[in-house]
């Protein structure tokens, strides 16, 4: 009698705790209609009602640029490593803030959704996936403008050399989309009781990017300050940064240890992002 | 049959009050206890969820110990009052939050529809919102895609489903967002209260629907709501929940009789009706009121100021609180009954032979005067009993449950014409 009720299938089986590192990636693959339509939904929405349309993608990093080389390129005299101004910046400008996009929506995606993941369940870390998608699709048309202006320059003589490097560019996407999520998702994890590192969030991710070689290049830091130039050069989006221009333009300091060493945060940040994300996604709707 | 869903020994414990800095140093407490393989200390004090009791600690346990069983192609009701822990229920069931102690474990795909338009984007448009909402409730694009022309029929929005959801008028949101989750096509469908919203005739299609799921289709559905009478449609079994633990669970008619005297523990007849009127006196003469039986009853009016009554109607409620009858008193009153302040007026009535079926039933009454003009309802239950059996010496009798409402008095007979 009771092996008859053993035998029994059960496709679910809901107990208060889950395992740490079961990160439902089957439940996730069936949901992956609902990832592009999410992407969809942010695309579509972001120009309904606007003349525009996904025009105004480009308006930010334009006047981003404009304002950076009339302050810190002319007025401050920061130097950018011999490059045309716009297009140094540019380069720096659009991987950052596909970076910081990612980590202010990743970082408040269970408050942001509550609503709806209080009422159905799907795989929470749909929701992560759909922001770092579809912030891919802004930074795509970012980079085209990226590359338009580059292409004028190189056919105005300017000293740009694209290099092999390039071929890096597809791995940095990979780093800076699972730096952004990884750290968002440590974040959102940790905010959903308890508050305070969200207000860390809203002022932190500017300033940081000052730690970062966006403004300026990583030679001209190491120069001024080679004692505390570390704390620049060991940062994660460093690297990918002057990665980046290097294999698009030819200059920046690149090295295969400071990828290395990238690379290495970035996977730990992402696993441990994963997992605590995966612990607190079962319950958060209790606190948050 | 088989069994879909089995619960063992489910518990849920909520927090009370504000999270803040005092939360942060327990929350080390209970991980501290919990690194030490101890129970957790917080949860040994929980107490019996009663919202209306001020209680010592601040922990809750909106759940306690619920065991059950549904097979599969069950249609099963759950009532309780509000904060009895239905929700809680509904939630650990379709995933949306996690036990704190004990198991569910489910056969199939399950689907919940906990509140209507869950996700739906204000700005898309009604067939974007369409994929996006059946995506979150876990349906394949090719599905939707299939099913898309049903889901707009059955809604009846067709000539806005190009426009942004946003303009719509409340209702067509709630009969879009039905006719998606309705055309799930999982295993098992948890539904919530979420009939309270649209029209009549839109709440008559979708129970129409929900039981065209579960008796024609063979899928099983958990059903919460506060309608008795559209559970006692839907549903065969049903599950009364009180202060998170079950209190019964039993054939569909009892349970929501059983339900109704949890509710009102100790009914006694309502003697004040308003400021001014109250009814010192009621009386029923039958100690048993049987089916198809005289039924004889009188009861006293009292007004304290000077009023004219133009219409005193009997009305007659079943349990589910659906009207079933009246007796309007003005063919034997007249229309218009002189109070003076402080007048009292015995009204005497008697039906030779009482219709209804057995069962429990409330009375209440319609009072139209020169002031006011109001139903008062619950002024008093009666329990009719079945018919005394002249009829049917062999117990051939029926069940109440498919007898309908009213017993007819009436005749037959058999002529053979070819044999």
């Amino acid at each position: 009698m009771n092996n008859l009720v053993e035998e029994e299938v059960w496709d679910t089986e809901i107990t208060p705790r889950n395992n740490l590192f079961d990160l439902k990636l089957k439940d996730v693959w069936h949901y992956r209609d609902l990832l592009s339509l999410l992407v969809r939904r942010d695309f579509v929405s972001f120009y309904k009602q606007t003349i525009l349309g996904p025009i105004w993608f480009f308006v930010q990093p334009i006047i981003t640029i404009v304002i950076y080389t009339v302050v810190f390129g002319n007025l401050a005299g920061i130097p950018v490593d011999g490059l045309p101004k716009p297009l140094f910046y540019l380069a720096g400008t659009i991987v950052w803030s596909y970076f910081a996009d990612c980590l202010t929506k990743t970082s408040s995606v269970f408050r942001d959704n509550a609503a709806v993941m209080g009422k159905v369940y799907f795989p929470r870390l749909i929701m992560p996936l759909s922001i770092v998608a579809s912030n891919i699709i802004k930074f795509s048309i970012q980079l085209a403008l990226f590359i338009i202006l580059m292409v004028y320059f190189i056919y105005t003589g300017a000293n740009v050399h694209i290099n092999s490097f390039v071929f890096l560019f597809p791995f940095l996407i990979f780093l800076i989309a699972a730096l952004g999520l990884g750290l968002g998702m440590l974040i959102s994890a940790v905010t959903t009781k308890y508050r305070d590192v969200a207000f860390l969030i809203s002022f932190g991710v500017p300033l940081l990017m000052y730690t970062t070689t966006v403004i300026y290049p990583l030679s001209a830091a190491m120069a001024k300050y080679p004692k505390y130039s570390w704390i620049i050069k060991f940062n994660p989006i460093t690297a990918i940064i002057e990665t980046f221009r290097y294999g698009f333009l030819g200059k920046g300091s690149f090295s295969w240890q400071l990828l290395g060493i990238s690379t290495l945060v970035t996977v730990c940040i992402l696993f441990i992002g994963l997992i605590v994300f995966n612990k607190v996604e079962k319950d958060f709707v209790d606190t948050v | 049959m088989t069994k879909v869903i089995k619960v063992e020994h489910l518990s849920k414990a909520y927090q009370l009050g504000d999270f803040g800095t005092g939360t942060i140093s327990r929350d080390f407490e209970r991980f501290w206890a919990k690194m030490r393989g101890k129970e957790d200390p917080f949860l040994i004090i929980g107490e019996v969820n009663d919202r209306t009791i001020k209680g010592e600690s601040d922990v809750v346990w909106s759940l306690r110990d619920i065991n059950f069983d549904v097979e599969q192609g069950d249609a099963v009701g759950i009532i309780g009052r509000n904060g009895a822990g239905k929700s809680t229920l509904l939630k650990v069931l379709s995933r949306v939050t996690s036990p704190t102690s004990g198991s569910v474990k489910i056969k199939g795909r399950i689907a919940s529809l906990l509140e209507v338009g869950t996700g739906f984007h204000p700005e898309l448009t009604g067939s974007e919102n369409i994929y996006l909402n059946g995506a979150i409730l876990g349906m394949r694009k090719a599905e939707i895609k299939r099913k898309f022309d049903e889901i707009v029929d059955f809604s009846g929005v067709e000539r806005y489903i190009d426009t942004p959801v946003k303009r719509y008028s409340s209702g067509m949101y709630v009969r879009l967002a039905f006719a998606v989750a309705a055309h799930l096509e999982s295993e098992i469908l948890i539904v919530d209260e979420v009939l309270a919203v649209g029209d009549a005739e839109f709440q008559k299609k979708c129970l129409g629907k929900m039981s065209a799921i579960s008796k024609g289709e063979g899928r099983t559905i958990l059903f919460v709501s506060h309608n008795m009478a559209s559970i006692q449609r839907l549903c065969s079994s049903c599950i009364i929940l009180n202060n998170g633990s079950i209190f019964s669970r039993g054939e569909i008619n009892k349970s929501i009789t059983e339900y109704i005297n949890i509710q009102k523990p100790d009914f006694e007849a309502k003697t004040v009706l308003d400021e001014n009127y109250s009814l010192p006196q009621i009386q029923i003469q039958q100690s048993h009121i049987c089916s198809m039986d005289e039924f004889d009853m009188s009861f006293t009016l009292k007004s304290k100021q000077h009023r004219i009554i133009s219409s005193i109607v009997l009305l007659i409620y079943n349990t589910s609180e659906e009207r079933i009858a009246i007796l309007d008193l003005r063919k034997y009153l007249g229309t218009s009954i002189r109070f003076n302040a402080g007048a009292e007026v015995k009204i005497d009535i008697s039906v030779p032979s009482f219709p209804l079926i057995e069962g429990e039933y409330l009375l209440g009454l319609y009072l139209k005067d020169d002031v006011i003009e109001k139903d008062f309802t619950d002024i008093i239950k009666l329990k009719v009993e079945p018919q005394t059996g002249k009829q049917y010496a062999f117990h051939l009798e029926y069940d109440a449950a498919v007898r309908g409402k009213v017993n007819f008095d009436f005749v037959a007979s058999k002529n053979e014409i070819v044999l």
